[in-house]
C-alpha cells in the first residue's frame, strides 16, 4: 500500500512545474514545440527586402536592355508596353508632378519612396500568374528596365544590389511616417448644433448607376 | 388518397364560409392565415440531410457582392459583407467580407509552416501541429480594411450600405498569442519591428512595430469556432486588433524581427494616404472610430409611417465605444442611442433607437464617441484636413436621406 502523501507530493511537483512553463515561458524553448530552423531552411524563405537600404537585395545584376526582353515577355499584357498600363491594371510610368492634382496619378516614378521596394516586390509577386518564378538577374534587369521608363536612370544603368539604394526616388522626402491622426476634433453636441435651413445635400449616389445590384445573383456590371 | 380527401374536406368547409360574401371570404383569407402550412402537415428533411448546413434557400441574396469595375482583376480585389441582412457583432464566416492580392490559396495545413527568425534568440519552424500546442486565447475582434468607404470620398457613389460599408466584418477568433510565440524565440535587444508575410502568390507583407506585436496580436487558426476559411487565411492568419485589415496578414507563413522597417510595396505605393499638399501620411495603421446605421438603409427602405427601431453598428480600433448618438434632421439635433452588450474592445457594438417616422423627409446618421473620447467626423472635416484623393480611411459620419416613399439613399452634407 503507497500513502496518499507519497503519491501526492511528485504529481503537485509536476504539475507545478507544467504551471510555470505555461504562465512564464520567459525562457526562450520553454516549450519546445517546433524544430530550431536551421541557416539553410532560413537561406530558402528569407526573401525580404528592405526599401531603404537595400538589405537583403542578392547578388546578380540586370541591364536595362535585358529588362526591356522581359518585360514584353512578362508584364507588358497588363501593364502595357511602355508601363502605361492596361485597363485597371497598375500604370508603372508618368503622374511626376499630379500628387496635387485632382486626379493624382501614383506611379513608380511619382510616387514609389525606395528603388529597392520595387525590386521585392516584382521578385515577391510578378509575374501575377506565376509569382516568385523569375530570376534574381531578370528580377534586377526588370526593376532597370521599369526606373529607366521613368526616367530616373540612364539606359547603361545596370541594377545590382549596390547601385539600386543609391536610385533617388523622386517622391522619397514626402512621406511622413508618423501617424498625425486624431486630427479633427468635434464636440459632440446634442441639440441646435446646427441651422436647420443650412442642412443641405452636397451629393447623392441617387441616380449614379455605379452601385451593383445587393439581390439576387451577382452582377456583373461593366467597368465605368 | 386519405389525407387528399382531408383537404378536399376543407375546402368544402372554407367554401361554406361563402354565404358571407365573397368579400368576407377575401378578407377572412388575409386575416386568418391556415393554421398549418404545407411545411406543418408533411415530414422535413432528416439529419445529416446537410452534413454541414447551410442558409435556408429563401436567403440566396445574402451573399459578399463586389464591384465588377472598381479592380482589375478579381484576384486582386474586394468583396463586401451584407450589412444589411446582418444581425449582430458576428459576422458569419462565409459573409466575412474578402481583400486578396494575388487570389485565394487553397494550403494544405499538412505542409504549412510558420518560420520566426531574424532577431530572435532561437529561429524557429512551426507545423499547425506545433502552433496547437501553444496556451490557446479566444478573442471577438473586428477587421475592416481602410479602404472602406474609399469610394465616398470625393461624393456619395453608392448607393448601398453593403458597399459602402461591408468591408468590415468581426469574428470570434482563436489562436495562440504572438507574444507567447516571440518568447519562445526569443526577442534579441535591438529587434524593433517585425516583417510579417503570407504564403499567398503576392507574398503580402508588412512591417509592425514590435510593441503592437506583443501588446495583443494573435496567430489564430480559428474563427467563430471552426477552422479558418481559406478566404481568410486558413491555416494560419495574423489578427491585429484594431489596425487597418491589410496588416492582418492571411495564410501567415513568415515572422522575421529586425531593427528598421522595410517600406515593402504595401506600406508605400500602397496603404499610404495622400494629403493634398502632394504628401503622404505612412505607417497609418490605426482603424479610428465609426458608425453606421445599419436600419434604414438603402437596401433596407421604411414601409410606410410608424414606429420602427433604428440599428447599427459601431467600432473602433483604441478600444471600447462609449456612446452612440443619432439624428433623423441632418445633424441638428442628436438622441444616445441604446448600446447592446457585450461591447468589447475592437469589437462591432450593436445600438438601436426606437424611431416613429412621421412619413417626412428625414437625414438618419450616427455619431460615434469611443473611449478616448475621439468623436466620429463629418466627411465634410475630414475632407478639410485630407482633402479627398487618399484613398483610405474615411471613417466619416454616414448620412441616409429617407423619402416620404420609404427610400433611402446615401448622401453627404454640405
Amino acid at each position: 500500500m503507497y500513502s496518499s502523501r507519497k503519491i501526492c507530493l511528485p504529481i503537485i511537483a509536476i504539475l507545478l512545474a507544467c504551471a510555470a512553463s505555461l504562465a512564464g515561458a520567459a525562457e526562450p524553448g520553454s516549450f519546445g514545440y517546433g524544430s530550431v530552423a536551421t541557416p539553410a531552411q532560413i537561406a530558402g524563405w528569407d526573401i525580404d527586402v528592405r526599401g531603404e537600404d537595400g538589405t537583403g537585395l542578392p547578388s546578380g545584376k540586370g541591364t536595362v536592355d535585358r529588362g526591356a526582353e522581359v518585360y514584353a515577355e512578362q508584364c507588358a499584357a497588363c501593364h502595357g508596353t511602355f508601363g502605361e498600363g492596361e485597363g485597371r491594371f497598375p500604370k508603372l510610368v508618368g503622374g511626376v508632378g499630379s500628387l496635387r492634382d485632382e486626379r493624382p496619378e501614383p506611379t513608380v516614378g511619382s510616387y514609389w519612396p525606395f528603388a529597392p521596394t520595387l525590386w521585392d516586390y516584382i521578385n515577391r509577386a510578378m509575374p501575377m500568374q506565376a509569382p516568385h518564378t523569375l530570376s534574381a538577374d531578370d528580377v534586377y534587369a526588370l526593376t532597370a528596365y521599369i526606373l529607366n521608363l521613368n526616367d530616373l536612370v540612364p539606359h547603361e544603368f545596370v541594377a545590382d544590389r549596390n547601385s539600386l539604394p543609391k536610385v533617388k526616388m523622386r517622391n522619397r522626402d514626402n512621406f511622413i511616417w508618423t501617424d498625425p491622426r486624431p486630427d479633427t476634433m468635434t464636440k459632440p453636441c446634442m441639440n441646435d448644433c446646427v441651422n436647420a435651413a443650412d442642412v443641405r445635400i452636397s451629393s447623392t449616389a441617387e441616380g449614379r448607376n455605379l452601385t451593383p445590384r445587393t439581390t439576387g445573383p451577382l452582377d456583373t456590371m461593366q467597368q465605368k | 388518397m386519405g389525407r387528399r380527401r382531408f383537404l378536399g374536406l376543407g375546402a368544402v368547409l372554407t367554401g361554406s364560409l361563402a354565404v358571407g360574401g365573397k368579400q368576407a371570404i377575401a378578407d377572412a383569407a388575409q386575416e386568418s392565415p391556415p393554421a398549418d402550412a404545407p411545411w406543418s402537415q408533411s415530414i422535413g428533411a432528416g439529419v445529416v440531410d446537410r452534413p454541414y448546413g447551410r442558409p435556408a434557400d429563401t436567403e440566396a441574396s445574402v451573399i459578399r457582392r463586389n464591384v465588377p469595375w472598381l479592380t482589375a482583376s478579381a484576384e486582386s480585389s474586394v468583396s463586401f459583407s451584407p450589412l444589411q441582412d446582418l444581425h449582430g457583432i458576428i459576422t458569419p464566416n462565409g459573409l466575412f467580407f474578402e481583400r486578396h492580392h494575388a487570389g485565394r490559396p487553397d494550403i494544405d495545413p499538412a505542409q504549412h509552416k510558420l518560420m520566426i527568425h531574424g532577431l530572435v534568440e532561437r529561429p524557429l519552424l512551426l507545423t499547425m501541429k506545433d502552433i496547437m500546442r501553444f496556451p490557446s486565447v479566444s478573442r471577438i475582434h473586428f477587421i475592416e480594411c481602410p479602404a472602406n468607404g474609399g469610394m465616398n470620398w470625393r461624393a456619395a457613389q453608392m448607393n448601398s450600405l453593403q458597399f459602402s460599408h461591408g468591408m468590415v466584418s468581426c469574428a470570434e477568433w482563436t489562436g495562440v498569442k504572438l507574444s507567447t510565440l516571440l518568447e519562445e524565440t526569443g526577442i534579441r535587444n535591438q529587434a524593433k519591428w517585425a516583417m510579417v508575410e503570407g504564403a499567398d502568390g503576392a507574398h503580402m507583407n508588412r512591417s509592425l512595430p514590435l510593441d503592437k506585436c506583443l501588446d495583443d496580436c494573435l496567430v489564430v487558426y480559428a474563427q467563430n469556432g471552426e477552422a479558418l476559411r481559406p478566404e481568410q487565411g486558413y491555416p494560419l492568419r495574423l489578427v491585429v486588433p484594431g489596425w487597418e485589415g491589410n496588416v492582418n496578414i492571411k495564410w501567415l507563413r513568415r515572422i522575421k524581427l529586425g531593427e528598421k522597417p522595410w517600406h515593402t510595396r504595401e506600406e508605400t505605393s500602397k496603404y499610404t494616404d495622400l494629403m493634398p499638399d502632394g504628401t503622404s501620411r505612412g505607417f497609418t495603421w490605426l482603424i479610428d472610430a465609426k458608425s453606421v446605421v445599419t436600419f434604414p438603409c438603402p437596401e433596407k427602405p421604411l414601409d410606410g409611417p410608424g414606429l420602427y427601431e433604428i440599428r447599427g453598428l459601431a467600432w473602433t480600433g483604441n478600444g471600447k465605444i462609449k456612446r452612440v448618438d443619432v439624428t433623423m434632421d441632418g445633424g441638428v439635433n442628436w438622441q444616445s442611442a441604446r448600446l447592446h452588450e457585450p461591447v468589447l474592445s475592437k469589437a462591432l457594438t450593436k445600438f438601436t433607437l426606437p424611431w416613429r417616422w412621421d412619413g417626412r423627409p428625414a437625414l438618419v446618421a450616427s455619431r460615434v464617441i469611443d473611449e478616448t473620447g475621439y468623436v466620429q467626423p463629418t466627411i465634410a472635416q475630414l475632407r478639410a484636413q485630407r482633402g479627398s484623393n487618399s484613398v483610405y480611411h474615411n471613417n466619416s459620419i454616414q448620412t441616409w436621406q429617407v423619402k416620404p416613399d420609404g427610400s433611402v439613399f446615401n448622401v453627404q452634407l454640405a
